[in-house]
């Protein structure tokens, strides 16, 4: 098990961690996260225009899309849902997708600033005023979360509200979510919140339901919002099996020491070992 | 009942019926199962680094390192025309990646704004500060070597920016290869190894292409063992990465990566042999390793970029991972 990403912070006294269970199997895809965020958090708009894909017209998170509600399509029937569709034999699946912050959170580590930094709450922040624009975040991001904004050139992404948790507010787009696919609360209760509602659909006839980014043992350490989705990750533009970049760190910082050692010997070879 | 003249089984079978050999003879027409993804949108974001900016600085970054390890080690030998080359080089071209990393920034105070902090989990911050005890180094090292004033001083500061060097030349690999990025991450164990390669290798094509013959000999050698490693760790990493993940070194701009090899190879032979005795071939030859040095890190950057634009780079080790864990 992994420690409080707060505490390992250094953090004294902090709250509970917080965070976002998102259950795609209420989801409506009315998209009222997107707008309510948009609203709350001033983000500027991300481009009108028809992309020809899907309903989906919003397709991914970036600097200026901090929730996207995916919309698939598929062939296949959806547990009890087909009731009164006669033999129609095609589901949509909607998700709200958000900023994962994780337990160990590669744009964090990777921040050369300090502009990222990890809140009291256990969430992931992007102070746009202290960031470089360096755009380091951005290839970092195992979930492709962070964005580089082009009108102010730094980086932007879901905060999970800090300014309103810091006055006891639940975030914009869950408070917006009207059928509650989106809930916010303390992590360990919305763990269980959501072992309960996994057994509840999977009872429902729904055999492919899963939980999403609530294991503490996955490649990120887990995730500060998860989700229950009805199909693998990637239908839903997810990775399978993300990993914190930095994991692998320390292997890359000895093979540079032992690449730079390379270099040092063999020039010496070149110059030492040279007849002319 | 199968027997039935009426009963057609060709045609008239249920779905699924047909015997397993007919199945298999059928399978290619079908694509292979087993990759979705969200309408083929990319999971990562993208890099938002422009390639003249950032894998022009890879390759700077590795001109100016092993430049000045070169000629640090020609001073000690008494090579001066080698060392004042090598320093004057180090010294353009850390110029040139400071402007291209600053350029990319968008402001100078930006690049200030990062010695705020010292991170060891940022590659980048690292960078920063190791640039920071390099380029003055370099800097005077080349301002001695010219104007011939403060020998003593010049001295330690070539030896010191030979040694920074070889950091400067070798940490990009480590800031690249900490990203989600499929190609960079997936190569992380090779790319310093191929980076201090190919900086060894640019490096003695400038001391080929900018001093005497009689005094580059250890820049025709460096050539030569900078391409070996180079290769070694280029094929070394291409097998790790597997079919899949390598696959955008030989597409698009990626084969730049593929040139870069054969230019370094070419470059490293010629002067090997006619640039031993022709000053003409030794500037070919010179040229055509710094060419392949530059070659090379934009290919590695292209293919990196075009592995993370296409979410099959990203799901396909994924799952390869996860159904090899358990089986495990």
């Amino acid at each position: 098990m992994t420690a409080d990403p707060a505490t390992e912070s250094g953090y004294a006294d902090h709250p509970k961690r917080m965070g976002f269970f998102t259950d795609t199997s209420i989801c409506i895809g009315c998209k009222a996260c997107e707008v309510a965020c948009k609203e709350w958090n001033a983000v500027p708009e991300d481009g009108l225009a028809f992309t020809g894909m899907s309903y989906d017209n919003t397709q991914s998170l970036s600097a200026d899309t901090w929730r996207h509600v995916a919309f698939v399509e598929q062939p296949r029937p959806l547990g009890h849902q087909q009731h009164g569709f006669g033999d129609m034999d095609f589901r949509w699946l909607m998700a709200s997708d958000v900023c994962k912050h994780c337990t160990h959170a590669a744009c964090l580590d990777v921040c050369p600033t300090g502009s990222l930094f990890r809140t009291e709450f256990g969430t992931v922040v992007v102070q746009d005023d202290v960031c470089n624009g360096c755009g380091y975040c951005v290839p970092a991001c195992p979930y492709g979360v962070i964005g580089k904004r082009e009108s102010t050139g730094v980086a932007a992404k879901c905060t999970l509200c800090y300014d309103r948790l810091g006055v006891g507010q639940e975030p914009a787009c869950a408070k917006s979510c009207p059928t509650d696919s989106i809930q916010f609360g303390e992590l360990d209760e919305l763990r269980e919140r959501a072992a309960r509602r996994l057994e509840q659909v999977r009872a429902a006839g729904v055999d492919s339901a899963r939980l999403y980014g609530h294991d503490p043992d996955d490649g990120v350490g887990g995730t500060g919002a998860f989700f229950l989705l009805l199909d693998e990750p990637e239908v839903y533009g997810l990775p399978p099996d993300p990993v914190v970049t930095t994991r692998d760190l320390p292997s890359m910082w000895r093979q540079a020491g032992i690449a730079a050692a390379v270099l040092l010997a063999g020039i010496a070879v070149a110059t030492w070992g040279s007849r002319t | 009942m199968d027997d039935d003249p009426a009963l057609r089984p060709e045609r008239e079978a249920t779905v699924g019926s047909a015997g397993g050999r007919r199945r298999r003879g059928e399978q290619p027409m079908v694509p292979p199962a087993g990759f979705r993804s969200y309408y083929g949108l990319p999971v990562l974001n993208e890099p938002t680094w422009h390639d003249h900016d950032i894998a022009g600085y890879l390759f700077l970054g590795g001109l100016a390192g092993a430049s000045s390890i070169l000629a640090a080690a020609a001073d000690l030998t008494g090579r001066p025309r080698l060392a004042r080359a090598g320093k004057a080089g180090a010294l353009c071209a850390v110029g040139g990646s400071l402007y291209a990393l600053i350029h990319d920034l968008g402001r100078p105070s930006r690049f200030v704004n990062m010695l705020r902090v010292f991170k060891v989990t940022s590659p980048m911050s690292v960078g920063t500060w190791i640039l920071s005890a390099y380029g003055p180094q370099a800097g005077l090292a080349a301002a001695t070597a010219v104007t011939g004033l403060f020998p003593r001083l010049g001295r330690a500061a070539s030896a010191g920016a030979g040694l920074t060097g070889a950091a400067v030349a070798t940490y990009t690999a480590a800031l690249i290869s900490d990203t989600a990025v499929p190609l960079w991450h997936g190569g992380h164990r090779e790319m310093p190894l191929l980076f201090a390669g190919s900086a060894m290798s640019a490096a003695g094509g400038l001391g080929m292409f900018a001093a005497p013959v009689a005094e580059a000999g250890p820049a025709r050698n460096a050539a030569l063992l900078g391409t070996a490693v180079e290769v070694a760790a280029a094929k070394a990493m291409e097998r790790r990465l597997g079919p899949v993940v390598a696959e955008p070194l030989r597409q698009g701009k990626g084969r730049l990566a593929r040139l870069g090899e054969g230019l370094s190879v070419a470059g490293a032979l010629l002067g090997a042999t006619a640039g031993r005795r022709s000053r003409a071939a030794a500037v070919v030859a010179g040229a055509a390793l710094l060419a392949g040095s530059a070659c090379t890190r934009f290919g590695i950057f292209h293919a990196g970029v075009a592995s993370a634009g296409d979410p099959r780079y990203t799901v396909e080790p994924q799952r390869a991972r996860l159904s090899a864990e358990r089986r495990a």
